[in-house]
C-alpha cells in the first residue's frame, strides 16, 4: 500500500472542513468574527468590572484551598508572633495562616480584596456612564435592571466575603448586620435567629456565609453577567452620534482582529494593575485587628467603601423611635429606616428609572444613539443629585475619621451630614442644570460664530475684537457666518482641534521619517464620506 | 421580498463569486462582511511595510513581551528563593509580597501594553458599518408565533375544560411548598428559646446565687481595683462568661468621681433604680442599644460614653440616656453590690433588654 504524502500546510484546512462537516459552524463563526463594535473610552468601564470579576474567581478559588470556614475555637500557633497563644476561631486562624504560612498567600488574598473593591467601583462608574449618556433607554431597560441588581449582588458578595476572616473589624460589621435584621418590624428577631442559628453570633454564621460567598452568590453573579453580556451582544452596543452614525447602524470595528486584541490587552492591564495593588498596597490587615470579641472595637471602624454609604445613613439618622402602644408595646427602632427602607427605596428608584423617564417624556421609541449629558439637562441634574446624595452619605460614613484628622467636632460633622443630605442634592441639581444649559449655549455660539483664535484685532475706530474662525464657509450672510446644525456631538472649540498647532513631523529628537503622503490602502480607493448628512444626529428634540 | 435584500439594495451589487481566482483575500473578507450587512468603508494601514516606523513599532512590541518574560522569571525566582516566612521585626520577608506583586504586575502590564500596541498601532485602522435590523419589525412572524401559541392553548383545551387548569394549579401549589419546606423549616429558629433575648450571663445562676463581675482574664474585682474616674470592662463570672457565647453580657464598670456619683444616684432614684449603684460605682451594658457595637469610648470630663460605630453618645450621670446620635434607648444598668469577700457581684440580671432594639421588646 502506498503511503500517502503528509502535507503539513493543508492540515488546519482539512481539520476545519472536518469540523464544519459535523457542526456547520463556518457561517455563524464568520458572523461572530465580523460583528461590529463601536469604540469609545467610556465603553471600557464595564469591562473593568468584568475583568475584575475574572480575577476574583481566579484568586478566590486559590483562597478556598486554605480557608477553613469554622467558628470552632482554636489557639493560634502560627508564625505571626504577636497573636501566638490567642484563642480565636478556626476561620480567623486559617486566614492568618493564609497570610503568613502559605507561600504567596498574602498576595493572593490582597489581590482578591483589591479586585473586589475595583469590581464594585467599576460597576458604579459604568452605571454612571450608562445613566448620563441615556444608554439605558429602550430597548436596553432589561440590561439596566440587571446592572443595578449586579451592584446589589456584588454588595452582598463583598459583605459576605469580608466577614469570613472573622477578625475584630468584620465581626463588628456582622454584629451591626444582625442588629439591622433585628430592626425589621414583626419578623426581625425571627430573621436574625434563623440566619445566625440562634442568638448572635452563634457558631454557624461563618460556614453559611462561606457557602453563600463561594457558591450561591458567585453563581448568581455569573448568571446575571452572562445575560448582561448576551443582551449587549444581541441588542448591539450603543454609539455616539457622529459622521455616518444613525439610529439604525453600528459604526466601528469588526470584532476580529483589532477590537479583540485591544480587549485582550486591556484585560492584561487590569489584571496587572490588580497585581500591583495586591502586592504593593496593604489592604485589610486582619492580623492588626485581632480576633472578633464582642466587647472590643476601635475608633475609625469603617467598612469597605461600597458599604460606607449605609454606614453614613445610619450615623445621620436621628433617634426617632416609633412606639406602638398595643399589648406589651412594640417598637420600630430608628435603625430600620436608614438600613432597610433606604436601600429598598434606592433599589426601586434606580431599577425603575428608565420606565419613569420614558413615561414622563412619553417616549416609546428605540434609541441606539447616546446623548451628551449637556443635551439632557434634567436627567443629568437628577443624576448629579443622586451622586451628591451618595457622596454625602459616604463621607458621613467616615465622619469620625474626618473629625479626627481635621480637628472638627464630631457632633458638628454629624449635623453637617444631616443638613448636607437635605441641602446639597437640590443644589447639585440646580448647578448641574445651569451648567448644562451654559455648555449647550456655548456649543451653539461656536457653531454660529466660530472658534476663538486668541487673536485680538484693533479696529480703525479703536475698538478691540477677537477674531473668530468660522467652522463653515460663509453662505452669503451679511455677517459672514455660516449656519451649522448641532448634531449631538463634540463641537471643536480650540484652534488645534481644527488642525492648527498640531505636531508637524513625528519624532522625538529628530524627524524619524518624511511626512508620508496620505496613506492609501492597497487596492481600496479612499472612501468618501457618506452623502446623507441630514441623518447625523441624535434624532432627539433638543431642550 | 425579505428585508435582507432591501438593506443591501442601496449598494446595488451582485454577490461576488468567492471562487473567482482573481479575487484577493481581502476581497473575500469584504464580501463576507457584506453578506452580514457590514460595509467596510474605511481600511487604512497605519504603517507601511518596510518603513522605519514599522520596524520601530515592532521593536517596541517585542520589547514589551521580553519585559514580560523577564518579570515573570523574576517572579518565579523570588517565589522560590526569597525568604518568605514571617520573622518578627524588619527583615527580607517583609518584601516578599510586594516583590511578588510588583513582578507579577509588571509582567501582566507589559504583555497588556505589548498586545495593545500591536493592535492599536500595527494593525490597519478601519471603520465598518453594520446594520442593526432593529426598526424592521417582522409583523408576519409575530402573527404566526402568536397564533401558534394560542393554538397550543386550544389544543390543551384549558378553556373548555377549566377543571384541568384548576386541578393542576391546586396540585402544583403544594409541590412548590414541598420544595420550600425543608429549607425554611431547617433554617428557622425560635428567637425566644430560653428567653435568650431578654437575659444575659449575669442572670444565669441557679438557686439565687449572685454572679461575680470578672475581668477579661477571669479574676474577680475589688472596688479598690478601679480608681476614681476609671472604668473597666467586666464579664459574668460564669463558665465561658468571657467569650462571644455571651455576646450581650460585656459590661462597663465605672468608678465615678464623688460629685458625678451623687448626680448619678439622684438620676437613678428618679426612675426607681435607687439601689443599682454601689458607692460611687455604676455598671452599664457595653452593648450599644443602637446596633450592638461595644460603646467603649468613655470621656471622663463629660461622663459621656461614645459608641465608635455610629457615634451615639450616652450621658452616664443621667442613667446613660442617649444625648446624641442615632441611639434612641438608654444603656441598661446592672444592679451591683459587693459580696462578703469584698468582690463585686451582680444583684440580679439586667432589668431592661440589652443590645439592639427589636419589634417585640416590651
Amino acid at each position: 500500500m502506498k503511503r500517502r504524502k503528509f502535507d503539513l500546510a493543508a492540515t488546519p484546512g482539512k481539520a476545519a472542513v472536518g469540523v464544519d462537516d459535523r457542526f456547520q459552524v463556518a457561517t455563524p463563526l464568520r458572523k461572530l468574527l465580523n460583528k461590529v463594535f463601536p469604540d469609545h473610552w467610556s465603553f471600557l468601564l464595564g469591562e473593568i468590572a468584568l475583568f475584575s470579576f475574572v480575577v476574583l474567581l481566579l484568586t478566590g478559588v486559590f483562597l478556598t484551598f486554605f480557608f477553613e470556614p469554622a467558628m470552632t475555637e482554636v489557639v493560634y500557633d502560627g508564625s505571626y508572633a504577636p497573636l501566638q497563644g490567642t484563642p480565636m476561631s478556626a476561620a480567623y486562624a486559617s486566614s492568618l495562616d493564609l497570610s503568613f504560612d502559605v507561600r504567596g498567600g498574602l498576595v493572593m488574598r490582597q489581590m482578591h480584596h483589591w479586585s473586589a473593591l475595583l469590581f464594585m467601583a467599576a460597576i458604579v462608574v459604568h452605571m454612571l456612564r450608562v445613566f448620563f449618556t441615556g444608554a439605558f433607554r429602550k430597548p436596553r431597560e432589561t440590561n439596566w435592571i440587571i446592572g443595578s441588581l449586579l451592584f446589589w449582588v456584588g454588595f452582598l458578595a463583598g459583605f459576605t466575603g469580608y466577614s469570613l476572616p472573622d477578625d475584630g473589624l468584620s465581626g463588628t460589621g456582622l454584629r451591626i448586620a444582625s442588629a439591622i435584621m433585628l430592626s425589621i418590624p414583626v419578623i426581625g428577631s425571627w430573621v436574625t435567629s434563623s440566619v445566625f442559628g440562634g442568638e448572635f453570633p452563634g457558631t454557624i454564621i461563618i460556614s453559611r456565609f462561606f457557602i453563600a460567598h463561594v457558591l450561591l452568590i458567585p453563581g448568581l453573579l455569573v448568571a446575571l453577567i452572562s445575560v448582561h453580556l448576551g443582551l449587549v451582544f444581541k441588542q448591539k452596543h450603543t454609539q455616539w452620534p457622529g459622521p455616518g452614525r444613525t439610529n439604525g447602524n453600528v459604526v466601528g470595528e469588526r470584532m476580529f482582529p483589532r477590537y479583540a486584541l485591544k480587549q485582550g490587552g486591556f484585560f492584561m492591564v487590569v489584571f496587572g494593575v490588580i497585581a500591583l495593588l495586591g502586592g504593593l498596597f496593604q489592604i485589610n490587615p486582619i492580623w492588626l485587628f485581632g480576633p472578633y470579641e464582642a466587647w472590643v472595637v476601635s475608633a475609625a471602624s469603617q467598612p469597605d467603601w461600597y458599604v460606607m454609604f449605609l454606614d453614613g445613613s445610619t450615623r445621620l439618622m436621628p433617634a426617632w423611635q416609633i412606639n406602638i402602644p398595643i399589648g406589651d408595646g412594640y417598637v420600630i427602632p430608628p435603625l430600620f429606616w436608614p438600613t432597610v427602607v433606604l436601600p429598598g427605596i434606592l433599589v426601586g428608584l434606580s431599577t425603575m428609572y428608565p420606565f419613569l423617564e420614558a413615561r414622563h417624556l412619553k417616549d416609546r421609541k428605540s434609541h441606539n444613539l447616546l446623548q451628551r449629558p449637556r443635551d439632557v439637562p434634567a436627567r443629568t441634574a437628577v443624576g448629579a443629585m443622586a451622586v451628591a446624595f451618595y457622596v454625602v452619605l459616604t463621607l458621613s460614613g467616615a465622619n469620625d475619621v474626618i473629625a479626627d484628622k481635621f480637628q472638627i467636632s464630631l457632633n458638628a460633622m454629624t449635623w453637617a451630614g444631616r443638613i448636607g443630605l437635605l441641602v446639597v442634592p437640590p443644589l447639585a441639581y440646580y448647578v448641574t442644570y445651569r451648567l448644562c444649559l451654559g455648555l449647550q449655549q456655548h456649543d451653539r455660539e461656536v457653531l454660529a460664530h466660530g472658534v476663538e483664535t486668541g487673536i485680538i484685532r484693533r479696529l480703525p475706530d479703536g475698538r478691540f475684537v477677537e477674531v473668530h474662525q468660522p467652522l463653515s464657509a460663509s453662505n452669503g450672510h451679511a455677517d459672514g457666518h455660516g449656519q451649522l446644525e448641532y448634531v449631538g456631538w463634540v463641537v471643536p472649540k480650540k484652534m488645534n482641534r481644527l488642525g492648527a498647532l498640531g505636531p508637524a513631523i513625528r519624532g522625538f529628537f529628530y524627524p524619524i521619517e518624511k511626512p508620508v503622503e496620505a496613506p492609501v490602502s492597497p487596492g481600496h480607493p479612499p472612501v468618501e464620506a457618506r452623502p446623507e448628512r441630514e441623518e447625523i444626529g441624535s434624532g432627539e428634540s433638543r431642550r | 421580498m425579505s428585508t435582507h435584500t432591501e438593506h443591501q439594495a442601496p449598494q446595488g451589487r451582485e454577490p461576488l463569486d468567492v471562487n473567482d481566482p482573481t479575487l484577493t483575500r481581502f476581497d473575500i473578507v469584504r464580501e463576507g462582511a457584506r453578506r452580514d450587512d457590514i460595509e467596510i468603508v474605511h481600511y487604512e494601514p497605519q504603517v507601511l511595510p518596510g518603513t522605519k516606523a514599522e520596524r520601530r513599532l515592532t521593536r517596541v512590541v517585542a520589547g514589551f513581551f521580553l519585559i514580560t518574560g523577564l518579570a515573570a522569571t523574576a517572579f518565579l525566582a523570588i517565589y522560590i528563593w526569597w525568604p518568605w516566612q514571617y520573622e518578627p521585626g524588619r527583615g527580607g520577608d517583609k518584601f516578599y509580597t510586594p516583590l511578588l506583586g510588583a513582578t507579577l504586575g509588571v509582567a501582566l502590564l507589559a504583555v497588556g501594553f505589548g498586545i495593545l500596541t500591536w493592535g492599536k498601532k500595527l494593525l490597519p485602522k478601519e471603520v465598518s458599518i453594520q446594520d442593526r435590523h432593529e426598526g424592521v419589525v417582522d409583523a408576519e412572524g409575530r402573527t404566526i408565533t402568536g397564533q401558534t401559541m394560542l393554538y397550543l392553548a386550544d389544543e390543551l383545551g384549558v378553556k373548555r375544560r377549566p377543571l384541568l387548569g384548576i386541578s393542576l394549579l391546586a396540585g402544583l401549589a403544594p409541590v412548590a411548598a414541598v420544595a420550600a419546606a425543608p429549607l425554611v423549616g431547617g433554617l428557622i429558629s425560635q428567637p425566644h428559646k430560653n428567653n435568650q433575648m431578654f437575659t444575659t450571663g449575669f442572670g444565669a445562676a441557679e438557686g439565687g446565687e449572685r454572679i461575680r463581675l470578672v475581668r477579661e482574664d477571669g479574676r474577680p474585682i475589688r472596688p479598690a481595683d478601679v480608681s476614681a474616674g476609671g472604668q473597666i470592662t467586666v464579664f459574668p463570672g460564669i463558665e465561658e462568661g468571657v467569650s462571644n457565647k455571651h455576646a450581650d453580657s460585656p459590661t462597663l464598670l465605672i468608678h465615678l468621681r464623688s460629685s458625678d456619683a451623687e448626680q448619678s444616684r439622684r438620676a437613678n432614684e428618679r426612675i426607681g433604680h435607687g439601689d443599682y449603684m454601689w458607692g460611687d460605682y455604676a455598671a452599664f451594658s457595653k452593648i450599644c442599644t443602637h446596633a450592638g457595637c461595644p460603646a467603649s469610648l468613655y470621656e471622663q470630663q463629660t461622663n459621656r460614653l461614645l459608641c465608635p460605630c455610629h457615634q451615639s453618645q450616652f450621658l452616664i450621670t443621667d442613667n446613660a440616656r442617649p444625648v446624641f446620635g442615632p441611639a434612641s434607648r438608654r444603656l441598661p444598668q446592672l444592679p451591683i453590690e459587693v459580696d462578703s469577700e469584698g468582690f463585686f457581684v451582680a444583684k440580679s440580671d439586667y432589668t431592661e433588654t440589652v443590645g439592639p432594639d427589636f419589634w417585640e421588646r416590651p
